[in-house]
């Protein structure tokens, strides 16, 4: 377990500097997973051996938002007659998103003769 | 006898008090979500952050103190979206054989998001620093915070919006995929991981584990879809 734990930060870290040093919009962890991801295909055994910590760290993954969302209590005072258009906009924009790639995804599947 | 306001002081400064308090806050949103039957809308992240919200405003305790603990969870984050690799290339064959439908909603679904959010927000006014923060709101946290820095927005204005956004989706997806008739699960859970990253995906992996699957590989391809595309879009909102 430490191991794997010792290569998520390695790839996060490799990630991290990366961006930095070639001036990316990206973030660091995001080079990290792609980077990671390429090593897996190079490497099947990093997978198998990295597996059960990574699916432990993401069954847990909602916990991790929470000390980000107590954030709120910081921008009560700083939204104020902006809350109401932030969260209908919030709500609208997702409740869109959802139905449009849903129906995207359902129309190209049948387009392209997909099994369902 | 040391005094209650005494130990209260001393805890209230270190970081053990806020790392349990956050951990217990989330168990009791988890336990109340298994209680009432795995209901949408009794989400654990919603109850957590609304519990500790208001013991910190009861104790007028401010947010960095708060952070001091529970920075200790908000760290794995990085490793967790690194960690995003593995179901990534589990389901390699998945994505492969949906690869066209998966790309065509992943555009559409985080376009649609950023544009639409952005469109409304501005209509009622809202603009600048708030404004931006609001672009990468359909990824997942750590990326969302990295891509609202690399364009100008709160990092921390834009970790609470993600999260609203997660939980909204969450909360609204399956009453809107019911009505619109999408039965196909790999729509379903994509459509869910695209529009509300993680804490989507934790709500599609509750419908089926296709689902959460495809909500999973969704929310990978769109936290570097948005980093790529929510710096360009946002020039021209601004």
């Amino acid at each position: 377990m430490i191991q794997s734990i010792a290569i998520l930060l390695g790839f996060q870290l490799a990630g991290e500097i990366t961006a930095r040093a070639l001036g990316l919009s990206l973030p660091g962890p995001v080079l990290g997973l792609a980077a990671l991801f390429i090593a897996f295909v190079i490497w099947p055994r990093l997978h198998e051996m990295m597996a059960g910590t990574a699916r432990g760290l993401l069954l847990h993954l909602s916990l991790l938002f929470v000390p980000a969302g107590v954030g709120i209590v910081r921008h009560l005072d700083s939204l104020g007659a902006q809350t109401i258009p932030i969260l209908l906009a919030i709500l609208v924009s997702t409740a869109l998103a959802i139905a449009a790639g849903a129906w995207v995804f359902t129309l190209v599947d049948r387009l392209t003769g997909g099994t369902e | 006898m040391t005094e209650f306001a005494d130990i209260w002081s001393y805890l209230a400064q270190g970081p053990l008090l806020w790392l349990t308090a956050t951990l217990v806050a989330y168990l009791v949103g988890a336990w109340l979500q298994t209680r009432s039957g795995k209901k949408p809308w009794v989400n654990p992240v919603l109850i957590a952050v609304a519990m500790l919200a208001v013991i910190l405003l009861a104790t007028g305790t401010p947010y960095e103190t708060y952070f001091e603990g529970a920075q200790f969870v908000h760290f794995m984050l990085g490793p967790a979206t690194v960690a995003l690799a593995v179901p990534l290339y589990d389901n390699r064959a998945l994505i492969r054989a949906s690869a066209l439908p998966m790309l065509a909603a992943l555009l559409t679904g985080s376009l649609v998001a950023i544009l639409s959010a952005l469109a409304i927000a501005r209509a009622f006014g809202v603009s600048g620093e708030v404004l931006i923060s609001l672009a990468p709101k359909s990824t997942t946290a750590p990326v969302a915070l990295g891509v609202a820095e690399a364009i100008g927005g709160s990092p921390t204005l834009t970790a609470v919006l993600v999260i609203l956004t997660g939980i909204t989706g969450a909360v609204i997806a399956s009453p809107i995929l019911n009505l619109l008739r999408i039965r196909d699960d790999r729509a379903r859970g994509f459509a869910l991981g695209t529009a509300s990253h993680g804490i989507g995906t934790a709500r599609a992996f509750q419908e089926s584990q296709t689902s959460g699957a495809f909500a999973g590989v969704a929310m990978g391809l769109n936290a570097i879809l948005t980093a790529l595309i929510a710096p360009i879009i946002i020039r021209l909102f601004t």
